[in-house]
């Protein structure tokens, strides 16, 4: 199943390879990365596969969400299926 | 591939405009649960619902995790009570309404609609006893709500019942301290597939069970609104039509997941605006974003108009079935707008039926001086019953005669129900109106065939 992972706060050094590695630990494959700093606000958006995943949506939600909290970061994880019936007919 | 923009703009939907499913509602038919034995057919109520709803609540969380986007509630609607349990033989039909909130503890929905009798062309005894046992019911139980249909375009106003419903929301105020009205709904041209409440029921002509979505974002439009300020009209309108698109075809998948995980059919998607107390959840502050100074103000019922009418065209293209009441709704005590602009005199009851002529229901949640009279209830269930009548729409009344307080006093209802000002009633008495009881009859234009 593919989601998007997006990751929304103050730039800080390792966001990308902490958050890269937590995915890796779960079996979670990238597929995709963009990232931008806009004013000082880092916004990270990946596409990944969880097809290989460990553990279940709910708990790799609750994995990132915690971990985003520790580091001062908003970290969601949602089915790709969401964005495509809000922006694509 | 969708566009960051594309991503972040979901995100900020629902992360700070309060976008969210405002419930899954499963309907349920009782339809086969009726037995003469009182004991008999509450298990079997009891049973059923607790069946078919078993999975109701961790599925829709499973669903809120993976999309990431909040299912505020979970609530179960049934077939009207009156019709499912009138073969029973008992006058007790409060027993009823403590086995739906039974139930609805059991499978851990907040609400349960169904409580409820159609009455629009007269009464038959389970409709009567039904009515009846109303204030009790709501007394006695937290989930339960109740709905009675009093008139439709088809049939016309049954007067009787409005007279009785006065009487009967003035009782159940007295015996719950206010609490119970606002779980009564008084309806003209109720729908069958609402997945809202109070006024949720299942109707007699929906399968045994079934999956109907409301759909809410106030915010959202707000906040989409504030990019076109100063711009024409129109251009107001195409905002508001392509961001109830976006909201209504979230609701529309989640739908389908739902049902296809529950194994149990799709139904309708309702896109309301349905505002909450919470800060930037107002339908008020869309009209005033629209170019009022403040709601209530003149120029309300116009604006209402083009945003009901924007939110039902870019929600019927964005589900293959929409369906409940799907429009804005107006409550009072649970729009912190409606309540700011009430409690500054800006808004009256009299705007507010004004409103209701072009917007998705009818009063909602206003709350009236304590002594306000039956006959005066009932003469305002009348004029909404007309309102909806005429104009072929639904229409309710979800007043609070709070006893004890008068015009000018703040009422607390607690959480989604918010809190109001007491708001002034017209003082002259429709009395000698009321009293004459019978039937409306069916308008000319009910007659299509």
């Amino acid at each position: 199943m593919k989601a998007i992972v997006t990751v929304i706060g103050k730039d800080t050094v390792g966001i990308i390879a902490n958050v890269c590695s937590l995915l890796a630990q779960n079996g979670v494959n990238v597929l995709d990365i963009s990232q931008t700093v806009m004013r000082e606000y880092f916004t990270m958006i990946m596409l990944v596969d969880t097809a290989g995943c460990k553990v279940d949506f709910a708990a790799l939600a609750d994995i990132l969400r915690k971990d985003g909290t520790d580091h001062g970061l908003d970290i969601r994880i949602q089915r790709e299926d969401i964005f495509e019936a809000m922006h694509r007919i | 591939m969708i566009t960051t923009s594309e991503i972040l703009e979901t995100i900020e939907m629902i992360s700070q405009q309060h976008l969210d499913i405002r419930t899954v509602t499963m309907g349920i038919s009782l339809r086969d649960c009726g037995h003469p034995d009182l004991r008999t057919c509450c298990d079997r109520i009891y049973d059923k619902i607790t069946k078919k709803a078993e999975n109701l609540v961790r599925t829709g969380e499973d669903i809120e995790r993976e999309f990431g986007i909040p299912i505020v509630n979970k609530r179960v609607s049934v077939t009207p009570i009156a019709i499912a349990c009138e073969c029973c033989d008992t006058e007790d039909y409060a027993a009823f309404a403590r086995t739906l909130d039974r139930a609805a503890k059991e499978v851990g929905v907040n609400f349960i609609g169904g409580f409820s009798a159609l009455v629009q062309k007269g009464f038959t005894t389970g409709d009567r006893r039904l009515i009846r046992a109303i204030p009790e019911a709501l007394r006695d139980t937290e989930r339960v709500c109740s709905s009675v249909n009093v008139g439709s375009t088809r049939a016309g106003i049954n007067m009787d019942a409005v007279a009785l419903m006065g009487r009967v929301v003035k009782e159940t105020a007295e015996i719950s301290a206010g609490q119970g009205c606002a779980k009564l709904v008084v309806f003209c041209n109720a729908v069958e597939d609402n997945p809202f409440m109070a006024g949720a029921f299942h109707g007699v002509g929906e399968p045994e069970c079934v999956i109907n979505v409301g759909v809410s974002g106030p915010g959202v439009v707000h906040h989409a609104l504030k990019k076109c300020a100063g711009e024409p009209i129109d251009v107001a309108a195409e905002v508001i039509k392509k961001t109830a698109f976006r909201v209504t075809r979230m609701g529309e998948l989640v739908a389908q997941e739902a049902s296809r995980r529950l194994g149990v059919p799709f139904g309708i998607v309702d896109l309301s605006l349905a505002p909450t107390p919470a800060v930037g959840d107002s339908v008020a502050d869309i009209l005033e974003e629209l170019g009022l100074e403040s709601v209530g103000a003149p120029g309300t019922t116009a604006a209402l108009a083009l945003l009901n009418d924007a939110v039902k065209k870019g929600g019927v293209m964005a589900s293959s079935n929409v369906g409940g009441l799907s429009g804005a709704f107006i409550p009072v005590s649970e729009d912190a707008g409606m309540i700011r602009a009430a409690a500054a005199g800006k808004l009256t009851i009299e705007k507010l039926e004004a409103m209701t002529c072009v917007c998705s229901v009818g009063l909602d949640m206003i709350a009236l001086p304590g002594d306000t009279p039956a006959e005066t209830i009932s003469a305002i269930i009348a004029d909404e019953a007309a309102i909806g009548m005429i104009n072929q729409k639904t229409t309710a009344v979800r007043v609070i005669p709070v006893p004890g307080k008068t015009v000018g006093d703040f009422v607390d209802f607690g959480g989604l129900l918010g809190r109001a000002p007491v708001m002034a009633v017209n003082p002259a008495s429709p009395a000698k109106l009321i009293a004459r009881g019978g039937r409306i009859p069916a308008p000319i234009n009910s007659l299509k065939n």
